[in-house]
This record gives structure tokens, C-alpha cells and sequence, in this order.
């Protein structure tokens, strides 16, 4: 914590290609993260209909991906290439020159790196190798000895610098974050198992039974070299990733692996329900995962920067609210983004409202994910009747939650049911006797007007 | 752009009482989120005024602070910036600055070498949004050399604490007292000039070699019949916060929905500084009632029509009523707090009882604080 920056200026390594120069020392940074961020995150439903998932809201007024990025500057490494591909709108606006993670830099800093066209071949990224892969070029040029390999879509505090430590003492070749899951969890999750020095014999990606608890976080530190080789070796691997094909070519290789076992606060937010649990988490009186330690804070990106407002008719328990909103009901158990409005007489209860919503007067909002710009007009129900199964999609539509995606607009007077999914401008033709039953979707073209 | 900016956020004021013994007025924290400097800044930056110099002297630090980067606010730009001018020891001048003019005076080089042909002069204590550029065309169009803007109040308010002039009906003005005692006008002064950039260097000068340092006393007042000087009358929200009544009523100000709208979510943006702070959170037991909550607050007892600024803790079963919460301030359980003021960092222990009885109490209590 509060490192001082490595920046290594070295003499010219003359058999290392791509190297920066500067006058007679080139430039070197001891280690670099990769961040990948070109995910859909389909599983989020709506909520990524329009970004990616790195970039839909989290706890208020954060986004997935500030939390990743905060963890790379609180932890000294001052040099993160964003790999994007799906949607990258938003999240380019949000990262920019990286200015509210202390990422911009004259020397490292952030870097958006998309697909781009080659002189021989194009392509998109197929996996997550592969965007590596085609960023060769970005990492040599800080000439770096260990690259971190990061995911944009995990809630977690970590120190990557002690993980860096742990890869130096084991003089590993690669070295991989894991968790101890529950047993019967494990079959969920990529598993390590390991020798009594941590390090990996072998693994398993989703076994029907696991012979270990040790979950891939999907967080990776690599020697530089090591990883190069392999990228190069398996350039002609379809989809190439991590877990299918790098780690089993390092294993293969007889490289060094070791597990680097953490015991933090760690959620993948990948699912509705994971998305809408972590939230809630942060509202307990002292959070498991507390944003409000002096120690290790998250940045973002803040737009909003006046106070809340909280009328003399409302009434708000267990709740945390953004900067900007103006609340006149009642708020109950939820998480409020900034510049929200709750008009009078309506209640929200243990949901999520995101950025610049407006919930009109007299609506019952229970157990809902509202995400950014939508319109919730006057006397709107949200989250009645039973508690069915989504009809098309129940696999990403379930807890009980009614997910509404961005920019989407409800007319007056709706009632809606649960495991139900809204987007688009929506208007009263579309709801049946002015309802939309449990487990029903309904997903218009075309933003609010 | 066709003007430089000047803002003026040296003064220490009695009126401020205790508030004053930790920063200058310009710096004081307003309506939950801001400092008052941040509105004449965030009127410069939105009227396009790219070079901006503010001149501080006392107890600075609070100030310097709040101004150690200039982006908040969209200044540090390739052109223009924002300047923090302090007085300092040269080969001629070994004081401190004496008067605003002198403040001005001090720093003539900055002027002299800017090339922007107006100079519009604002104070740090005031919270209003205004476009520069309308009063500076009206100050074109009357062929003005000073155009002071101006507000009409309402009859018994007390003005000792204001410029007040009288007008005549092309708006030129005929009258100017400082600080009166008594008056039958009811313009005052806002304290915002335009002025061209060579007139205000050749006042300033001429000002300097007759050993007068004020810029109202000396160059208003004296000039008022030898210059077009003009008042700029203007109908929007304006409150200076120079006093510890006004700071608290323009405080108090934010919780109608329509200063809150106007500052808030109307075009221009009001801009501040901005710190890593994470949502306001309300825990089981709070009550919060007609309020404003800043980022940071954590909030257990119950709150009503007061003005919590950042990062302030509430404890179990408080009360807080009519207040103002600067901010970090910790409020430990069981405390009972009407009609104050609680100044910035105070540790408030727990079973304590503040009431401001006639009129606003200031609670300054340095406790020790044990942070984990």
C-alpha cells in the first residue's frame, strides 16, 4: 500500500524487441496489468443490453471496473491496458485518461486497447488469450518481468503487490489467485489442486466432483517470458484462453504454477442475482466489504456533485444513497445512484436504482434493478404477483427480480410482475389490461423519448 | 476570450466569529458539497474566462488546499489558468497586502501582461451563478468604465455589512456609502466589477502613489463623479455568506426546492473539488427529515432541517435539528444539537447537549478522535 511506483530505467536490453527509448536507458516497468473488459456479461440480461459489464453501475455510484482499477493503483502498479470489445461507449467515457484512478501518467498510465486492424489479418478478440495475444506489442513495449491478468467484472479488495511477492519467493512461472469455495459449490468454478508449497499439480475446470475447494479468482501473475512463449506458441488456438489453453500449455511445459490463496471479500458479480446480492451486501451496518475505510479506497469517476436531498415526508432505513438524488417517499434496504428522484408517497424497497433515474409519485417499487435514465412514471408497481419462472430466459431472469434496462420508459399506472425483464420506451398497449405477469419480457427498440 | 478574472478571497471578517479562526471566508464550506469560492470560480470557468488569479492573505491554508489543482473547475488549460497570488517579499514591497487595491497592485505584472482587454472582479464570499459576459456587455453598450452589479433588497434589511448606492435612471451611479450604519437606498453592491484592463492598471497605479490601498473606498467612492461608473442590476439568487447569520440563512437557503433546483440542476453547472467518498449510508434508526446529506455521511439518529457536509457521522439516538454539520465531524451517541453551527473536525463525545438559544451557536470541540 502507498508503494512508490516502479519505474525501472535499465541500459538497452538489445535482444528485446519493441522497446521504448529514451537517450541510452529504455523504458521498464517491473510489472503491468492487463485488464479484460470486452465481455458482454449476457448473463446480466438488460443491464448489458447497451454496455459492458465493466461498466454497469455498482453500489451507488461506482462501476464494476473501479474496482479492479483501484486495486491496481492501490497497489502500485501505475500501467493497465483495458482490453475492450463489446460495447465499449461507456466504458471508454468512464476510463478516459484515467485522471480519478491517479492513472494518468506520464510514463504507463491507462491504455483502452480494441481490436484493430492488422496489415495481414483482422479479427476481433476470440478469447481472452488471444486479445493478450494481440497486445504483444503494448506489453514489450514497457518491457516488463511479470504481466498481471485481471477481470473486469469481480467486487474484491486485493493487494496485488503481495500476490507479486508470493510469485517472486516461489520463483514460479505463473501464479494463480484462488479461493476456498464451499464443497458443494466447487463444481462451479475452475479448481487447483495443490502440493503442500502451493504449488499446482493439477486442475479442473467445473468437475462433477471436485477434489479440492481451491477456486480460480481468474486473477493471474505471469513472468513475462513464460507467458510471451506460450501466447506465440498457441497463436493458432481458436478462442484462446486462460483457463482452456494457457494454463494447460504452462502445466504441460512443466513451468512453475502456484496457487495464491486469498481469504478476502471476492464476488463475481456475473449473474442478476450474485449482482443484486453484493449490493445489498454493502448496506449492513458494517459491511463485510466496507467502502468506507480510509484504507484502500475506490475511485470512480464522480459527476454528481451536490448533496442529497431527503424531504420532510420521507423515511429512509438501511439504505445508501448518492450524491445529487432527491428523495420525497420512502427508501427501505436499497442502493440509490446519484441524481435519482423518488417522488412523494412511492416506496423502494431492496432494490437498486441507478444514476439519474426518475420514479415517479405514489409507485411500489420491491426487489427491482432499475438501471441508469429510466422513466418510472406515477403510480407504478413493481414487483407483485407470484413468483414464476422466466418464460424465455429463466436461466438469467430469476431471484425474484424485476430488471429494467436502461433508457427505458413506463408508462403510468403499470404493475409488474416478478422474474420479469423491461426495455425500450414502452407504452400502455404493451401491457395487457395495463399489467405485465410474472416471468413475462417485454423488449422494445428505441430509447425513451 | 475578452476577459481576465480576478477574485478576491483575502479578508478575515469579525462577523464570521469563531469560523474565521481556521480559514478565510472564501473558503468556508457551502450547501453540503461546495466552498464559496467555488461559485465565482465555477462563473469564471462557465463564462469562459480562462485566466483566473485569486488573491488570498489570510489564513490561506484551508484555501490553498481546496485550489491545489485547478481542474475542477475546467481551468488549467494550454491557455489561461488559475493563478493563487499570496503576498510576497520583493526588492520593493515587504508588506503584507493592505486593501484590495493594493492586492490588485501587488500583483500588476499578472495584469499587465495579460492581453485580454477586460478585467472582471469578483469576491469569494458570495454564492450565485451569473454570466459574466452579459454584465460585461452591458458595460460595453452604457460605455462604462467601472459597472458594478447590483441587487435591489427588500426595505429594513440590514446593510451595514454592504456597499449601497443610489441610481439614476439610465443606471448610472450617483451615490456610493460603504458600510453605512443607516440608509434609505436598498441597492447594494454584489462586489462584482467589470472594468477595462488598462483603466483598472492606471486607477490601481495612481491609487498606489497616493498611499490608498481599498478598491471601494478609494477608486469607487472617489471616482464616482469623475467616472461613468454603472450598476448592473441583477434579479437572480445572490447571498453573500460574510456573516454567520447569512452563512447559516444561505445554508438553510438549499433545503427550498427552488435554490436546489436552480443551483443544482439548472445549466450551468456549479463545479468543487472533488474527494473519493462513497454514498451516504443510513443505518437502522436513522430518521432523516427535510435535510441535505453530503457524500461519506453515516447517518444513526435523526436528522432535521439541517445541512450535513461531508463525511459526518452521526451516532445512535441523536438528535440534530436546525444545524449545520461542517465537515468530518463526529457526533457520538446520545447528543442533542439545535440552532448550531459545528465547525469542521470536531469530535462531539457522546451525552452531550448544544442549543443555540437566541441566535446561532458555533461548537468548536478539538476532542481527540481515535481513527481506526
Amino acid at each position: 500500500m502507498f508503494t512508490i511506483y516502479k519505474i525501472y530505467v535499465i541500459i538497452p536490453d538489445i535482444g528485446r524487441t519493441n522497446i521504448t527509448t529514451r537517450g541510452d536507458y529504455v523504458i521498464k516497468k517491473e510489472m503491468i496489468a492487463m485488464l479484460l473488459a470486452g465481455g458482454q456479461g449476457s448473463r446480466l440480461g438488460v443491464l448489458t443490453a447497451k454496455v459492458a459489464k465493466p461498466a454497469v453501475s455498482f453500489g451507488g455510484k461506482y462501476r464494476i471496473i473501479d474496482f479492479p482499477l483501484s486495486n491496481c493503483i492501490n497497489s502500485g502498479v501505475d500501467t493497465v491496458g483495458v482490453l475492450t470489445q463489446y460495447q465499449p461507449l461507456r466504458l471508454n467515457t468512464h476510463i478516459g485518461i484515467g485522471m480519478p484512478w491517479d492513472l494518468d501518467r506520464n510514463i504507463g498510465g491507462v491504455t483502452v486497447l480494441p481490436p484493430y486492424e492488422k496489415s495481414s489479418n483482422s479479427e476481433w478478440y476470440t478469447g481472452t488469450a488471444n486479445a493478450i495475444y494481440q497486445n504483444l506489442d503494448y506489453i514489450d513495449t514497457y518491457n516488463p518481468d511479470y504481466v498481471l491478468i485481471l477481470s473486469g467484472d469481480h467486487i474484491y479488495k486485493m493487494d496485488y503487490e503481495v500476490m507479486l511477492d508470493f510469485h517472486k519467493e516461489n520463483h514460479a512461472d505463473a501464479t494463480i489467485a484462488v479461493m476456498p469455495v464451499p464443497m458443494e459449490e466447487a463444481s462451479r468454478f475452475g479448481i487447483m489442486i495443490t502440493d503442500e508449497n502451493n504449488q499446482i499439480t493439477e486442475f479442473e475446470e467445473k468437475p462433477e466432483h471436485p477434489r479440492s475447494n481451491l477456486a480460480s479468482m481468474g486473477i493471474y501473475i505471469f513472468s513475462w517470458p513464460i507467458l510471451r512463449n506460450a501466447l506465440i506458441q498457441l497463436s493458432e488456438q481458436q478462442s484462446c484462453d486462460f483457463g482452456k489453453h494457457i494454463i494447460p500449455y504452462c502445466h504441460e511445459n512443466g513451468n512453475r504454477l502456484f496457487a495464491f490463496e486469498f481469504n478476502g471479500y471476492w464476488k463475481d458479480v456475473g449473474t442478476l442475482g450474485s449482482y443484486w446480492e453484493a449490493n445489498m451486501e454493502l448496506i449492513d451496518i458494517i459491511p463485510e466489504f466496507n467502502l468506507y475505510e480510509e484504507f484502500w479506497k475506490i475511485y470512480t469517476k464522480s459527476d454528481a456533485v451536490p448533496p442529497q436531498y431527503i424531504s420532510a415526508e420521507s423515511k429512509i432505513e438501511r439504505s445508501i444513497i448518492s450524491g445529487g438524488s432527491e428523495i420525497y417517499g420512502d427508501v427501505y434496504n436499497s442502493v440509490i445512484g446519484s441524481g435519482v428522484t423518488i417522488g412523494k408517497g412511492t416506496v423502494v424497497r431492496d432494490s437498486i436504482i441507478m444514476k439519474n433515474t426518475h420514479i415517479g409519485e405514489n409507485c411500489t417499487v420491491e426487489k427491482a434493478i432499475i438501471a441508469e435514465e429510466v422513466e418510472v412514471s406515477d403510480g407504478v408497481v413493481l414487483g407483485i404477483g407470484e413468483d414464476i419462472p422466466n418464460k424465455i430466459q429463466p436461466k438469467i431472469y430469476s431471484f425474484g427480480l424485476v430488471t429494467i434496462g436502461e433508457n427505458s420508459y413506463i408508462p403510468p399506472n403499470i404493475k409488474v410482475g416478478k422474474n420479469t425483464a423491461i426495455s425500450g420506451s414502452t407504452t400502455p398497449d404493451d401491457y395487457r389490461n395495463g399489467v405485465l405477469e410474472s416471468g413475462e419480457t417485454l423488449v422494445k427498440a428505441g430509447d425513451r423519448k | 476570450m475578452r476577459a481576465i478574472g480576478i477574485v478576491l478571497a483575502g479578508g478575515s471578517n469579525h462577523r464570521m466569529r469563531e469560523l474565521s479562526n481556521q480559514r478565510a471566508v472564501a473558503a468556508m464550506p457551502v450547501a453540503g458539497s461546495y466552498r464559496g469560492i467555488d461559485f465565482a470560480l465555477s462563473n469564471m470557468s462557465n463564462s469562459h474566462i480562462q485566466r483566473v488569479a485569486v488573491l488570498t492573505q489570510y489564513n490561506a491554508r484551508s484555501l490553498n488546499e481546496h485550489l491545489s489543482s485547478s481542474k475542477w473547475w475546467d481551468f488549467g488549460r494550454k491557455q489561461g489558468g488559475l493563478y493563487l497570488f499570496t503576498p510576497t517579499i520583493t526588492s520593493e514591497n515587504s508588506s503584507w497586502y493592505r486593501g484590495t487595491a493594493d492586492s490588485i497592485y501587488q500583483n500588476l505584472d499578472w495584469l499587465k501582461n495579460s492581453h485580454e482587454p477586460y478585467v472582471v472582479l469578483a469576491s469569494g464570499d458570495a454564492v450565485y451563478k451569473m454570466d459574466y459576459n452579459k454584465v460585461l456587455e452591458y458595460h460595453i453598450d452604457k460605455k462604462a468604465d467601472i459597472t458594478v452589479v447590483c441587487k435591489d433588497i427588500p426595505a429594513g434589511t440590514d446593510v451595514s455589512r454592504f456597499g449601497v448606492v443610489r441610481v439614476d435612471d439610465e443606471g448610472r451611479i450617483m451615490e456610493f456609502e460603504e458600510k453605512p450604519v443607516e440608509t434609505k437606498d436598498s441597492v447594494i453592491s454584489c462586489g462584482i466589477y467589470v472594468i477595462r484592463r488598462r483603466q483598472l492598471i492606471e486607477l490601481i497605479e495612481k491609487c498606489a502613489q497616493e498611499d490608498r490601498y481599498d478598491f471601494v473606498r478609494d477608486i469607487l467612492i472617489r471616482y464616482k463623479n469623475l467616472k461613468r461608473i454603472y450598476a448592473y442590476k441583477t434579479t437572480d439568487y445572490w447571498n453573500s455568506i460574510s456573516s454567520v447569520e447569512s452563512y447559516y440563512a444561505t445554508n438553510m437557503d438549499f433545503l427550498k426546492a427552488d435554490v436546489r433546483k436552480y443551483f443544482f440542476k439548472t445549466y450551468p453547472d456549479v463545479y468543487s473539488k472533488v474527494l473519493d467518498l462513497p454514498p451516504a449510508k443510513y443505518n437502522p434508526g436513522a430518521d432523516v427529515k427535510n435535510s441535505l446529506v453530503s457524500s461519506g455521511c453515516i447517518v444513526n439518529g435523526t436528522v432535521e432541517n439541517s445541512v450535513l457536509f461531508k463525511k459526518v457521522f452521526v451516532g445512535n439516538n441523536c438528535v440534530i435539528k436546525n444545524s449545520i454539520i461542517l465537515n468530518e465531524v463526529y457526533i457520538g451517541d446520545n447528543t442533542y444539537i439545535e440552532n448550531c453551527i459545528v465547525e469542521s473536525r470536531d469530535t462531539i463525545r457522546a451525552n452531550s447537549r448544544y442549543v443555540g438559544e437566541n441566535g446561532i451557536k458555533i461548537v468548536v470541540e478539538k476532542n481527540e478522535r481515535y481513527v481506526l
